[in-house]
């Protein structure tokens, strides 16, 4: 961590970067937020552990509108992402300096809690530098602990892995984190019969309260006005008279989204009703992989993705009802 | 002071819900959330905080006005019927029934809000004592004390035991109908628990949060801070710290068109969202800073101005859980008694 911020006084102070958009310490040992630095005064309070779960890169779409160029700090996976999002002209490749942040998998305190560990007052294992195979945690209640791997993010359970896809420069070591398959939850939902799907979906959707979370920590809902938030549109931000709402926004962003999210799993670390809203994305992941050939968006900044693109060997409409 | 056994709560469940709806915490899907119960319902007494509030009890999300139907050159207008069945809503914690004070001061000053108050009246809160307070609480701040809930009935889980103690004439009334199945006992127990309970509320790193210089006289000061342009910057502009609130109490009011007539609905709104407040002249909020701004401003100026110097926040800690940027109200308090925002 002392070292993203040696880097980051020098970019400063030689003038490479007007900003750094980083994570700023929060005030218990779990909560460090989103933060743009501007001088060595504030990074003093500059942080990366474990638990700077947030994907950078959405940020980067306002920096990129300022002036000067940011300093950015992106993990492996943040960084499909930021290529996904340069492919769409929604950053300025020009306006980012890429720290890419080694990663050794990121924490959910949701998580921490499922393990029944609650009134936690301090934590280590956490910080890059330790590595650390268990966390312990100080708590109102006594010092417990558990396994890192126990209180990652489902995502990073199936990490694309340590490389960064775009970069200037690369600080930290990264760990292999991945130890559950990608699609195996998929598999599991596509092996359902429809009656069973319908209430699993409707299960989880249910729990929807309309709050947008998803949707606005999502490096590919970068519309700058969501059809959700027009009063013209019948179906808008708030909750609606009915609960099939619910399931119409969702359905719908899911096919937004399509061939452009790169899995990163932000909406599901965001959402406070733990609805496990990467399982749209990934369905459709899986079946671009399997209709078009392997794809995964943001993996580079100039390939046209499956869907908006046209060639003579695209499935035809028919598979739909052939699959 | 009467008590009943943790496993007998199932039957004392089905006995309320005999004569009466009830709403409480409730396992759905790994999250628990006020809702109504039914037989078989996994409820959880056990985990300190409901993703969201209970307000929904009385203050639902979305709920429906009136109905309009057009039959040829007929159209009908149905209003929709207020509450007039009671119901008892079970486990609430002290900050959220000081959560339903503040949505009394809004909802029961006139104008009165006729569903609410046809709600209010017909509602039972049993509250609970927070067992375990966790590290994000800090209703001691707004002088709740979560050891020793004010509402209908206060009950205490000690040792696998509910105790239950009835403070108004509805929790009388409630207790009176639940009788067989309570058994008389001193208060030793629940003494007991207080004390514990305080002491770990004492042991809580936001309970000695300082409130100065947040009062309904601060508006110019506060609102005029340059500190605002700093702290929304993470902020992703989602509803979830207003939607997991107790005490949030804005709403839209919307037309849904059914195909065949009008539903007016009207549900929870978001100071974070774009549209809100949106007039004919347009919005008077154009910057996700003011945004921001106005809810934090709301619940530490502009309540207090209007409410005896009561705040509108209680401490629950929800938004502190919750959002996905961990910026919250603590966090802005914070903010401003460390850099001298009145600057």
């Amino acid at each position: 961590m002392q070292e993203l911020i040696n880097r980051a006084k020098e970019l400063l102070a030689n003038g490479t970067v007007a900003r750094v958009l980083g994570w700023k310490a929060g005030d218990l040992p779990y909560n460090p937020e989103p933060a743009f630095f501007t001088t060595a005064e504030e990074l003093e309070n500059f942080v990366y552990n474990g638990f700077c779960g947030a994907n950078l890169s959405k940020y980067m779409i306002a920096a990129s509108k300022l002036e000067g160029k940011t300093m950015v700090c992106l993990k492996p996976c943040d960084s499909y992402s930021f290529n996904q999002l340069i492919k769409e002209h929604r950053v300025d490749r020009e306006k980012a300096y890429i720290v890419g942040v080694g990663c050794m998998g990121k924490l959910s305190i949701e998580k921490v809690k499922e393990l029944g560990i609650k009134g936690v007052t301090a934590v280590s294992g956490a910080e890059m530098a330790d590595g650390a195979e268990t966390l312990t945690f100080q708590t109102l209640y006594g010092e417990k602990s558990c396994a890192y791997s126990d209180a990652m993010l489902e995502r990073c359970h199936v990490c694309k892995g340590k490389e960064h896809v775009i970069y200037d420069e690369l600080i930290g070591e990264s760990k292999d984190t991945k130890d559950a398959e990608r699609f195996a939850e998929v598999e599991k939902i596509e092996a359902m019969s429809p009656a069973e799907k319908f209430a699993f979906f409707q299960k989880e959707l249910s729990k929807c309260i309309r709050c947008n979370a998803c949707r606005n920590v999502c490096p590919a809902c970068s519309c700058r006005k969501c059809v959700f938030d027009s009063t013209k549109f019948d179906s808008d931000q708030k909750a609606n008279v009915d609960s099939f709402e619910e399931k119409m926004f969702h359905v719908i962003r899911a096919f937004h989204v399509a061939g452009r999210c790169t899995d990163c799993g932000e909406c599901s670390r965001v959402c406070p009703q733990g609805i496990p809203l990467h399982l749209f994305n990934r369905k459709f992941i899986k079946d671009i992989n399997e209709l078009y050939g392997d794809f995964q968006a943001g993996a580079d900044a100039e390939t046209k993705g499956p869907l908006t693109n046209f060639t003579f060997d695209d499935a035809e409409p028919s598979i739909v009802t052939n699959r | 002071m009467y008590k009943i056994a943790k496993e007998n709560l199932t039957a004392l469940f089905q006995l309320m819900a005999a004569e009466r709806d009830i709403y409480a915490p409730v396992n759905n899907g790994g999250q628990v959330n006020f809702e109504a119960w039914a037989e078989g319902a996994e409820v959880d007494l056990d985990t300190l905080k409901s993703v969201k509030s209970p307000k929904d009890a009385f203050f639902p999300q979305s709920e429906n006005l009136y109905t309009c139907y057009r039959d040829g050159k007929k159209i009908t207008i149905q209003p929709e019927e207020l509450r007039h069945e009671d119901f008892v809503v079970f486990g609430m914690k002290a900050c959220d029934v000081k959560g339903v004070e503040v949505l009394d001061k809004v909802f029961l000053s006139e104008p009165v809000d006729t569903f609410y108050a046809a709600r209010r009246a017909h509602g039972t809160i049993v509250a609970l004592a927070c067992h375990e307070p966790e590290e994000t609480c800090f209703c001691k701040v707004f002088g709740i004390d979560c050891a020793e809930p004010v509402a209908d009935v206060a009950t205490w889980m000690v040792e696998g035991e509910l105790y239950w103690k009835a403070l108004t004439e509805k929790g009388e009334a409630l207790t009176k109908a639940v009788a067989s199945l309570l058994t008389e006992t001193d208060d030793a127990k629940v003494e007991a628990e207080k004390t514990a309970i305080r002491a770990i509320v004492e042991k809580l790193p936001y309970s000695n949060l300082s409130l100065e210089g947040w009062n309904g006289d601060a508006l110019t000061e506060k609102f005029e801070s340059p500190i605002w342009e700093d702290l929304y910057k993470p902020c992703l502009a989602c509803g979830t710290c207003t939607f997991v609130c107790p005490t949030c109490q804005c709403y839209d009011i919307k037309d849904y068109d059914t195909g065949h007539g009008v539903q007016r609905y009207r549900c929870w709104d978001s100071c974070m969202y774009s549209d809100f407040t949106m007039m004919a002249h347009g919005n008077n909020r154009t910057s996700q800073m003011q945004r921001f701004r106005q809810r934090f401003m709301h619940k530490l100026v502009y309540f207090p101005a209007n409410n005896d110097s009561m705040y509108s926040c209680v401490g629950c800690g929800r938004c502190v859980e919750k959002c996905p940027a961990s910026l919250n109200i603590v966090k802005v308090i914070k903010a401003f008694e460390n850099q001298g925002g009145d600057r």
